[in-house]
């Protein structure tokens, strides 16, 4: 077996769908008919699920790192609310789409800022870009709206054929059925060979470019594809909230989003899904013990997380797993430990 | 003109502040090449003891100032004895997000135990008002600042040019593995050094509470600025800060004077363009360290 069939071999078998996949999809849906009375909530943690896994595609996969996410995650909020305000987009789906698209411009356009310079000057530009769009709201508040936000924002029925109802039902299930197609098609770029590049530049840009990876044309393509998810989550939070204001671009947003995917484990796709899942239940969790002091504990868990240190984490996270799966199916373990990043 | 010598003369005041508070981090970050995002954390618990000294306590301002800086060198070499030092060898992600950890802690606990409200430090009445100079109006309590700061920066710059301590941290930061090897102690170096900013921050803290506001959220508020400070100056040596704090002080004072609306839009846009034109700073190494 020559050198790259082998390679091509593994990397297919990577590639197949797991049964634990098909289950964790399974529950999820699940979750939609068991927890009525829940949407609200659940339509929350689909829409962070969605962002984190953009945030991962750059930060896990390619190893940027990233302090100002929620830049395009505004740009979307805003640019479904301003579409759906004046009437130019109705149709909740085609502008999910066209605000996606918005922040995907704005992420090629800031991409060439960002692939220069080292993680240092990579923090600053993309702390600096979140900022100056947050200014930029503000300074033309007739558009935006200002503090106060866009209000009296009415969505239309998707398809013209489905109504968003009050109890959030319709929300849900559009979101998850989003996130799903995004991360049908996340799943396909990250176990394509354009995927497998992503990883050697991340683990070694210099070696990457030796073996003929055209480093900078990725991580400009993998940013992009990446603002265009975080468009459209920020779209998804308008279009099922009704409302955009300006802390969509804050700080503290871009910043709990490294926790999630922190928690989660970055590196792979299903990091983002379980940490939005635990980050919200821990700041459900928290906010009942002390409600206005709840970002204390995150914090905590933050420091924690880094002193004990990510991998281990994620070693004692899957010990039980993986003994379980051992036993009862008899083979090696299934649940890997995500990849380190250094 | 007398408003373009004023404007000068507050950005000048509140350039020399900004590089106080920051000149700790320019080591932290540009030279131990640690992204430590809670450094605003350590100025406002300076400020905080400022304030209860002064208001609770009846101490005179001057007094408190010293023990500002003390709390806050003492609460760093506190924190980098047990925490920080076991993260110099770490990732860049693992740094951030232990100190925006660290910064969320602090934020949350400062609002527990002193509330969300902005506090003032009650100035005694010779700081106070402002006097002409040929008509330009001259605060007091800038005028102190700007002395106080000013002392600070050419005390800083001879202890680092002239003294035995200050060649073994430039030793240190040149390259670590040589500097051990000639008998100095690397890590204490360091602590030392990264207390003493802390302090510095703290002190900056407490003189920065009735220009910046004091409130719990100020670490989150003016990281950017302390950001900016060091990676625009540079790591090289402390003028390019220094330069770069000044830059930043009278670009803000004067932007929020004569373009309200568009004040931070102008600073954010000049980091950028200068990160993108010269990614080790205005005034940094060319070579990449």
């Amino acid at each position: 077996m020559t050198a790259s069939s082998d390679v091509g071999y593994h990397a297919q078998r990577q590639a197949r769908w797991h049964y634990g996949e098909v289950a964790f999809w399974l529950i999820v849906l699940g979750c939609g008919f068991l927890f009525p009375s829940r949407y609200l909530i659940m339509t929350d943690i689909l829409r962070l699920a969605l962002f984190t896994m953009s945030l991962d595609l750059i930060l896990g996969y390619a190893g940027i790192v990233s302090l100002g996410h929620a830049a395009f995650f505004g740009v979307g909020a805003y640019a479904a609310g301003l579409l759906a305000l004046h009437g130019i987009i109705t149709e909740p789906v085609l502008a999910l789409v066209v605000a996606g698209l918005a922040a995907m411009v704005l992420g090629f356009a800031t991409s060439f800022l960002v692939i220069r310079g080292v993680d240092l000057t990579r923090l600053m530009v993309t702390l600096g870009i979140a900022l100056l769009l947050e200014a930029l709201a503000e300074r033309f508040s007739n558009i935006t709206g200002g503090t106060d936000g866009l209000q009296g924002i009415e969505m239309q029925p998707i398809f013209g054929e489905i109504p968003f109802d009050m109890f959030g039902k319709t929300g849900f299930f559009y979101s998850l059925a989003v996130l799903f197609l995004l991360f049908l098609f996340a799943r396909r770029v990250v176990h394509s060979p354009f995927g497998l590049s992503l990883r050697a530049i991340k683990n070694n840009p210099l070696r990457a470019a030796a073996i003929g990876i055209p480093v900078n044309r990725r991580l400009i393509a993998i940013y992009t594809l990446a603002a265009f998810y975080a468009g459209i989550a920020g779209a998804l939070f308008t279009q099922t909230t009704a409302i955009a204001s300006l802390d969509v671009f804050a700080f503290e947003r871009s910043a709990d989003l490294m926790l999630v995917l922190v928690i989660g484990g970055t590196g792979y796709l299903y990091g983002g899904l379980i940490g939005a899942v635990i980050f919200r239940m821990l700041q459900e969790f928290f906010s009942t013990i002390t409600p206005q002091y709840w970002q204390f504990w995150i914090g905590l868990v933050l420091v924690v997380i880094v002193l004990v240190g990510r991998q281990r984490l994620h070693r004692w996270v899957l010990y039980v797993p993986n003994l379980v799966i051992k036993q009862v199916m008899g083979r090696k373990a299934v649940v890997a430990v995500p990849e380190s990043d250094s | 003109m007398t408003a373009i010598l004023t404007n000068l003369f507050d950005g000048v005041a509140y350039g020399m502040l900004l590089f106080v508070l920051a000149c700790g981090l320019a080591v932290t970050l540009g030279l131990m090449n640690f992204v430590n995002l809670a450094h605003g954390a350590f100025a406002m618990a300076g400020g905080y003891v400022c304030m209860v000294l002064v208001n609770r306590m009846g101490w005179p301002f001057f007094a408190a100032l010293p023990l500002a800086f003390v709390s806050s060198a003492a609460i760093g070499i506190l924190l980098e004895r047990t925490l920080y030092r076991h993260l110099y060898a770490r990732s860049h992600l693992d740094q951030v997000l232990f100190t925006i950890g660290l910064t969320f802690m602090s934020v949350a606990a400062v609002d527990y135990i002193q509330g969300s409200s902005r506090v003032f430090i009650n100035l005694p009445a010779a700081l106070q008002g402002q006097f002409d100079v040929f008509g330009v109006g001259i605060g007091r309590y800038r005028l102190m600042i700007i002395v106080i700061c000013g002392l600070l920066t050419i005390g800083l710059q001879m202890v680092l040019a002239k003294t035995r301590f200050g060649s073994r941290l430039r030793a240190a930061v040149d390259d670590p593995r040589a500097a051990s090897g000639l008998g100095i102690n690397v890590p204490q170096v360091f602590a030392f050094t990264f207390a003493f900013g802390c302090g510095l921050a703290g002190l900056g803290g407490a003189l920065s509470a009735e220009i910046l506001g004091l409130d719990p959220y100020f670490p989150l508020k003016f990281m950017i600025y302390f950001l900016i400070v060091v990676t625009v100056g540079g790591s090289s040596s402390i003028t390019g800060p220094f330069l770069a704090s000044l830059l930043l002080g009278i670009g803000d004072v004067a932007g929020k004077y004569y373009v309200p609306k568009m004040g931070p839009f102008v600073i954010y846009t000049m980091m950028i363009v200068i990160l993108i034109w010269r990614p080790n700073g205005l005034f940094g190494r060319t070579a990449a360290r």
